[in-house]
């Protein structure tokens, strides 16, 4: 019966939207209107009625209305004001506006004469782009309507306000940045910050804070902009002011920070320091909102990322670290018991709280190590980054490894609380099948965990790391490619030769060599170390120049033959040196004439930290301690080498002089 | 101001010499001081006193003259009047204004005088001077025509009085001035600030002008006043330097008592050494905030700063002991009433700036350094804590700053925040929970309001469209209009015939009353407003008995309340078309005022029916003067905060305070009356030292008074709710303020009145 029964309501329900929708289709304009306006009665803040009226095909009679040339203006607007209720409903009730071509009709009906019919038009654009299922680039698909809404702002506050929330919403990305850079949004909008509506100067300023973020041009262009004789930077502080609303506070300190990330303003200049940061850290409280913590948190940490001296500051700004840590503490247990509302509520943002506060530890902690010490000692910190890191949110985890970064760059910490709190588990547990993002942090951690003084060292090998590192050495993203062949680079410094033959039969050689062959510099040096680190200690040089004494022979002339900056071939010429410190590998170069003569030419190349490297190989051939090294020097001093050694022995640069002599020495012997 | 307190100080055995008595006379002349500031040289010239022929000179300067007063805690009976051995010759003015007179002027108005800003004296060969204030009470001896004016007046006019001779004659040579008064509490809040602006303005008289304050000092004083507006520093002054008595002895002191430097050994915590500030943080600051900077970390930068009660011993760092606490500069560490502190913040040394900021509303405490705000570092802090420095070990050194520069760390930002933050509550404050009570309640107050003050064509359609009802019939209403609007147009002799007839026992039942009025009717001939002859000498020997003779307005000089800050230079008679236009305005002024005067005697009515209308007249008066003296930004302060003090210490005091009150009366009917004789000695009475009692704005105090006395007939409230309600949250503020509450500072009610 109950079946029966809502069956029934539901219907009377149906049949009554039906009536409104019927209406719409008299032949009397007068009572169309009035159909229109009882139905807008109707919809309002009845989204079982909005979905209703869509489901019965209001909305493409309503849009025929609107853009009607013989409707009359007053029942365009009132069209205009209830398909803009309409899309307040449900993001599926925007979805079928979208699908029935609403916003091209809307954009349209901004060129008609009428005022109010233009507000109630921008009113619905403004619900219909804020909602998150509405594609921005419908905004810009037209070249004409841009400069048509700036034109707009000047009609009346409604226009301002609407715009203003269309810009802020549509603006994503560095291209919409210009195009409304171009049509001179700067200019327009500037003024609109002294209004008198409260929710015009929110709108524009949340329009600059779009504009400027990650975009010199306009930040460069915002820090000098004058309105009624004040500075922009000057407007936004006086909007940080304590007794300011949170949200105008809040948004004045993003535009001042994206300007100064921007590098329009300097991070020592007062606005900054003394208004922007305190401003931000305030907002880290926990009289704040749980939404505002967030955004504030995120904030600062941008705003401090690159800048040791914020990051201090910050650091004793109004117990910031202490403050942080009860990010962690929602939901609360006491809302657990005490209120299903509150639990939701801190639940939903449970996880932005801890990624935010993971990211400003990251900042924090970014360069200086008395607050990384800080961050650590503040309760279950490293506990709490441990179980981040395996959280369900990539969000989280991503944070939780940004900020577990930051702080593996201390040595101290690497040795003890990594090290306590086996932090390398769940890092290598994330490295597995993570998204890119995460994999780029958390790999480049591996690096500082694969430092020879790290006690995660053993571990992290023995679960496996080579063959997750060489798997990224090929991946598509230069920055694993670095970040793997790096950690491998470290991995392999002062290591045991089973490691040495393990990443040499991991990486197999083709793939060194098109690492030697990357087009990024970064990911050459990387490799070129790792040959180094390979090519240490005789038994292992020759042991692995036993086995792939060839190719490595191949690539170092490859490298020495190729336009490389002095670095490159520093490095490469360093790894020869490496090779002639070996037993038997010697003979791989002194058998190779084209070698020998490229050694010679560096001997005499201009930069004397090619010179030198040089020098270190033909020292190490002619040691006089081996065996046959009297071939070799004799060798050597048929191609000329001594003539060159007694020319450096002039040499004004002390160490180049000292190493020439050792090895004149050398044959004298 | 707070007369509770005021009067209590009476009590105590203090003497007073009768010169004091002559502040209340230079209290009136500082409104035209005021103007004279802004006037040129030319226009002070004219001032000069022409004494009257009749004037017995010689005597005045004679060196018997001055007697003194003494008070005594003996408020059970009326003070004896003082006979001074000579006078002038009032008896002709004495048999014209046959002035009913109980008792003597006694010397407890001169203790108002505290903040006076400066006078001008009238000196023995009539050249006038200014004087610096501080300090110079005792100069007053030098006026000595004025004085012998005054007592002779005083002695004559007691003669016919019921009232037993004044006791307790002293020499002339006063003693100096008790230590007590100069820290006295004063009637009117936050006056040093003009003061001091006001003196320094002026060209120092003395070489030795103890008032020469330099730039650092007006600065702090600006700084202070905006900063905490709500703090009256007659009663809770504001710390301004270190104490260089309630320090240890290895403090050393130097640059006006803000530097400080460590001069012991230093050896072991032992050597510990602090100082405190000259006083406490007041209560009604709301926010506090102080700066030291640290001019040199010394050895080892053992330095603490924070707060301690009085009485905290001195030979340890801030922090180590009970209702102290500190911030420390070797480990950052804070110590919050103990020897061991807890991590706070980073640690300071040479060059640093740090800020310690006391929140009085939620009795937190937090340190700022170099600007940034470093976090709470105390909670649940006691009231009444000094400002507090240690230092441990030799060389450190280290400047405070009380607001004598701009400080580091934007503490008017976070002021600004607690603003909001309070006028928030009061704003989200529940009121009434049944449906249209509140608003009734708010038009019963408006109705009751313009019906009080007479307004009956705007309370008749208020009520009219508000669905009230009016308690006084039409008629009677605009029966007291129209005695108001007599008054206020200085008709005064029109007034009085006019209450008679309507009221006629009245005037009879309260012959303070009536004093009132005839003295204002003095002053209205002289004025030239109300008799028929235009007396610049004060000559009116029939004007007493021609008071039913209707005024003439074209001789009356053209005033209007809105000028009442300017110096009346046009002589009388110069016509008055705009003289009822400006009577409108006029008694819309007068509401402030009247409205909480009057509220303060609600408590004694019944037992002297006649004290509080005199008692209302003598507070608007200093309350005028008060006006006049502050500057703009203090104006409207005072003016309630005064109003009200008074108003809510009778309140503290009912019962009691009945005697005070006589006595208070007496001296305000022989003041009033004294001054307006005075007049007289003026050739231009317009410009005399004692001229702003003919500025027409005096008449609303009369005015208020003659309302309210009819209105009680009716038994109807002497004041409107409204003025009640108001009269009530001032005193509330002023209630908190004394109670450690401090979020009265950011809660005023002129920022609702407007």
């Amino acid at each position: 019966l109950a079946c029966f029964l809502t069956h029934i309501r539901s219907s009377e329900v149906t049949a009554s939207s039906r009536h409104y929708v019927d209406r719409l289709f008299d032949p009397d304009p007068q009572k169309v209107l009035q159909g229109v306006i009882d139905m807008k009665n109707a919809v309002i803040g009845n989204n079982k009625q909005k979905a209703n009226l869509i489901v019965l095909g209001a909305v493409p009679r309503l849009l025929y209305l609107l853009q009607q040339e013989s409707s009359s203006t007053e029942l365009k607007t009132e069209c205009a004001v209830v398909l803009g209720s309409l899309a307040m409903g449900t993001e599926n009730n925007v979805k079928s506006l979208l699908d029935c071509h609403i916003i091209p009709a809307l954009l349209q009906g901004l060129l008609s004469p009428d005022l109010k019919f233009i507000e109630a038009c921008l009113r619905c654009l403004r619900t219909v782009f804020t909602s998150p299922v509405t594609p921005e680039e419908l905004l810009y698909t037209d070249a004409t309507v841009i400069p048509h809404l700036m034109a707009l702002l000047s009609r009346s506050r409604y226009t301002q306000e609407y715009i203003c929330q269309i810009f802020s919403h549509c603006c994503k990305g560095p291209d919409h940045q210009t195009i409304l850079f171009n049509h001179g949004a700067v200019q327009n909008i500037a003024h609109l910050l002294t209004s008198l509506s409260y929710k015009v100067r929110m709108q524009a300023l949340k329009c600059f804070s779009v504009l400027a973020f990650e975009n010199p041009q306009v930040s460069m262009t915002l820090v000098n902009v004058l309105v009624d004789g004040e500075l922009l930077p000057q407007i936004f502080v006086k909007m940080l002011q304590r007794d300011k609303p949170i949200e105008m506070q809040l948004t004045s300190a993003k535009c001042l920070t994206y300007m100064c990330r921007a590098g329009a303003i300097r991070t020592d200049d007062n606005c900054i320091v003394l208004k922007t940061l305190p401003c931000l850290v305030r907002m880290c409280s926990k009289e704040r909102l749980l939404e505002e913590r967030v955004e504030g948190a995120e904030t600062l940490a941008y705003l401090i990322e690159p800048d040791v001296e914020l990051q201090r500051i910050a650091s004793i700004t109004d117990h910031l670290i202490a403050m942080l840590a009860d990010y962690f503490k929602y939901p609360s247990s006491v809302s657990a018991i005490t209120d299903i509302k509150r639990l939701d509520h801190d639940l939903k943002h449970a996880h932005e709280l801890r990624q935010a506060a993971f990211k400003l530890y990251a900042s924090l902690g970014a360069n200086d190590e008395d607050i990384r010490k800080k961050i650590i000692e503040t309760e279950n910190m490293m506990d709490r980054i441990v179980t981040g890191l395996s959280e369900s949110s990539v969000k989280v985890r991503l944070a939780a490894v940004r900020c577990l970064h930051s702080l593996s760059r201390s040595v101290q910490q690497l040795r003890t609380s990594f090290q306590d709190h086996a932090v390398w588990k769940p890092l290598m547990k994330v490295l597995q099948n993570a998204p890119d993002e995460i994999l780029v942090v958390a790999s480049s951690m591996l690096c500082n965990l694969l430092l020879e003084f790290s006690p995660s060292k053993e571990p992290i090998l023995e679960s496996g790391a080579v063959e997750l590192l060489c798997g990224l050495t090929q991946s598509e993203n230069p920055a694993l490619r670095v970040n793997g062949i790096w950690a491998l680079m470290n991995m392999a410094f002062q290591a045991e030769q089973k490691i040495k033959a393990d990443i040499l039969r991991s990486l197999s050689t083709e793939q060194l060599f098109r690492l030697l062959s990357d087009s990024d510099l970064n990911v050459l040096m990387k490799t070129l170390g790792l040959l180094r680190n390979l090519l240490s200690t005789r038994p292992h040089i020759d042991k692995i120049m036993s086995t792939h004494g060839k190719q490595i022979m191949q690539a170092v002339t490859l490298i020495l033959e190729g336009e490389h900056n002095i670095e490159v071939k520093e490095q490469t010429l360093c790894i020869l040196a490496n090779i002639a410190d070996g037993t038997t590998a010697k003979e791989l170069i002194m058998t190779n004439d084209d070698i020998l003569q490229k050694i010679k030419y560096y001997m005499g190349h201009s930069h004397v930290k090619l010179q030198l490297a040089a020098m270190f190989c033909i020292s190490n051939l002619i040691w006089n301690e081996e065996e046959g090294s009297q071939e070799r020097q004799d060798k050597l001093r048929d191609m000329g080498i001594v003539d060159i050694l007694h020319k450096l022995s002039q040499s004004p640069d002390s160490n180049l002089c000292d190493k020439a002599k050792t090895a004149l020495q050398q044959y004298l012997a | 101001m707070k007369t509770g307190e005021f009067l209590f100080l009476l009590f105590e055995d203090v003497p007073i010499l009768i010169s004091d008595i002559f502040y209340d006379w230079r209290r009136q002349t500082e409104r035209r001081t005021g103007r004279e500031l802004a006037a040129g040289p030319s226009e002070r010239a004219r001032g000069t006193p022409q004494l009257l022929p009749s004037a017995p000179c010689a005597s005045s300067r004679s060196p018997a003259a001055p007697p003194h007063v003494r008070v005594r805690r003996v408020p059970e009976r009326p003070w004896p009047g003082s006979r001074a051995s000579a006078g002038l010759d009032y008896s002709r003015l004495d048999a014209e204004l046959r002035l009913g007179f109980e008792e003597p002027y006694r010397g407890e108005v001169g203790r108002r005088q505290q903040k006076e800003v400066k006078w001008e004296e009238i000196r023995p060969h009539g050249g006038r001077r200014r004087w610096p204030v501080r300090g110079r009470r005792r100069r007053l001896g030098r006026a000595p025509q004025r004085r012998e004016l005054r007592a002779s007046a005083g002695e004559r006019l007691a003669g016919p009085g019921e009232a037993p001779p004044r006791a307790q004659h002293r020499p002339p040579r006063a003693p100096p001035a008790p230590p007590g008064l100069a820290a006295g509490p004063c009637p009117a809040g936050g006056a040093p600030a003009p003061a001091l602006a006001a003196s320094s303005s002026a060209a120092a008289p003395f070489p030795h002008g103890d008032s020469a304050l330099n730039e650092q000092e007006k600065e702090l004083q600006r700084r202070l006043k905006r900063l905490y507006p709500a703090v009256d520093e007659q009663e809770t002054p504001l710390p301004r330097s270190w104490s260089p008595k309630d320090k240890f002895s290895y403090i050393g002191l130097s640059q006006n008592n803000l530097r400080v430097h460590y001069k012991g050994h230093g050896k072991t915590p032992k050597d510990a050494a602090s100082v405190r500030a000259t006083h406490p943080i007041p209560a009604a600051c709301g926010i506090y905030y102080f700066e030291v900077k640290i001019v040199s970390k010394g050895r080892d930068g053992y330095m603490g700063i924070g707060l301690s009660a009085q009485g905290v011993n001195m030979n340890r760092l801030p922090g180590w002991d009970k209702h102290s606490y500190g911030y420390h500069g070797d480990d950052g560490h804070s110590f919050c009433s103990s020897g061991t502190g807890q991590p706070y913040g980073p640690t300071f040394t040479t060059g640093d700036v740090i800020g310690c900021c006391v929140n009085l509303i939620n009795n937190t405490c937090f340190y700022t350094k170099n600007g940034h705000s470093l976090g709470i570092a105390f909670t649940d802090l006691p009231p009444n804590l000094y400002p507090t420095v240690g230092l441990q070990t030799p060389g450190e050194v280290v400047d405070a700053n009380f607001g004598q520069h701009p400080f580091v760390f934007d503490i008017e930002d976070y002021m600004r925040e607690w603003r909001t933050k309070i006028q928030a509550q009061i704003d989200r404050f529940p009121i009434g929970d049944r449906e249209g009570e509140w608003q009734t309640m708010i038009q019963k107050m408006v109705s009751s309001y313009l019906v009080h003050h007479g307004y009956c064509a705007t309370a008749e359609a208020f009520a009219r469209s508000t669905d009230q009802t009016v308690l006084e019939e039409l008629a009677s209403i605009k029966n007291r209009q129209r005695i108001q609007k007599l008054v206020l147009a200085g008709r005064m002799g029109e007034a009085i015939e006019t209450t008679q007839q309507l009221y006629p026992s009245l005037l009879e039942r309260n012959p303070n009353l009536l004093f009132t009025l005839k003295v204002r009717q003095f002053i209205e001939m002289v004025n030239g407003t109300d008799s028929e002859v235009r007396c610049l000498g004060g000559r009116s020997p029939k004007s007493q008995d021609s008071y039913p003779v209707s005024p003439r307005p074209f001789s009356s000089p053209s005033m209007s309340p809105s000028h009442g800050m300017n110096i009346h230079n046009l002589a009388p008679g110069k016509g008055s078309t705009a003289h009822y236009s400006g009577f409108e305005s006029c008694s819309n002024g007068v509401i402030s005022n009247k409205a909480h005067q009057s509220y303060c005697h609600s408590k004694h009515q019944s037992s002297n029916l006649n004290v509080p209308e005199l008692n209302s007249i003598n507070m608007s008066r200093s309350q005028q003067v008060n006006n006049f003296t502050s500057n703009d930004v203090d104006m409207e302060t005072d003016h309630y905060s005064n109003g009200v003090g008074e108003t809510s210490s009778n309140g503290f005091l009912n019962g009691s305070s009945k005697h005070d009150h006589e006595m208070e009366d007496c001296d305000t009917e022989m003041g009033l009356q004294l001054d307006a004789f005075s007049l007289l000695a003026y050739s231009d009475p317009w410009n005399s030292p004692v001229g702003n009692q003919l500025d027409p704005i005096q008449r609303e105090p009369v005015c208020s008074a003659l309302n309210s006395a009819i209105l009680e007939t009716h038994n109807l409230p002497k004041q409107p709710p409204l003025a009640l309600a108001m009269g009530q949250a001032t005193q509330c503020l002023g209630l908190m303020a004394r109670s450690g509450i401090g979020s009265c500072a950011f809660a005023t009610v002129e920022d609702y009145l407007h």
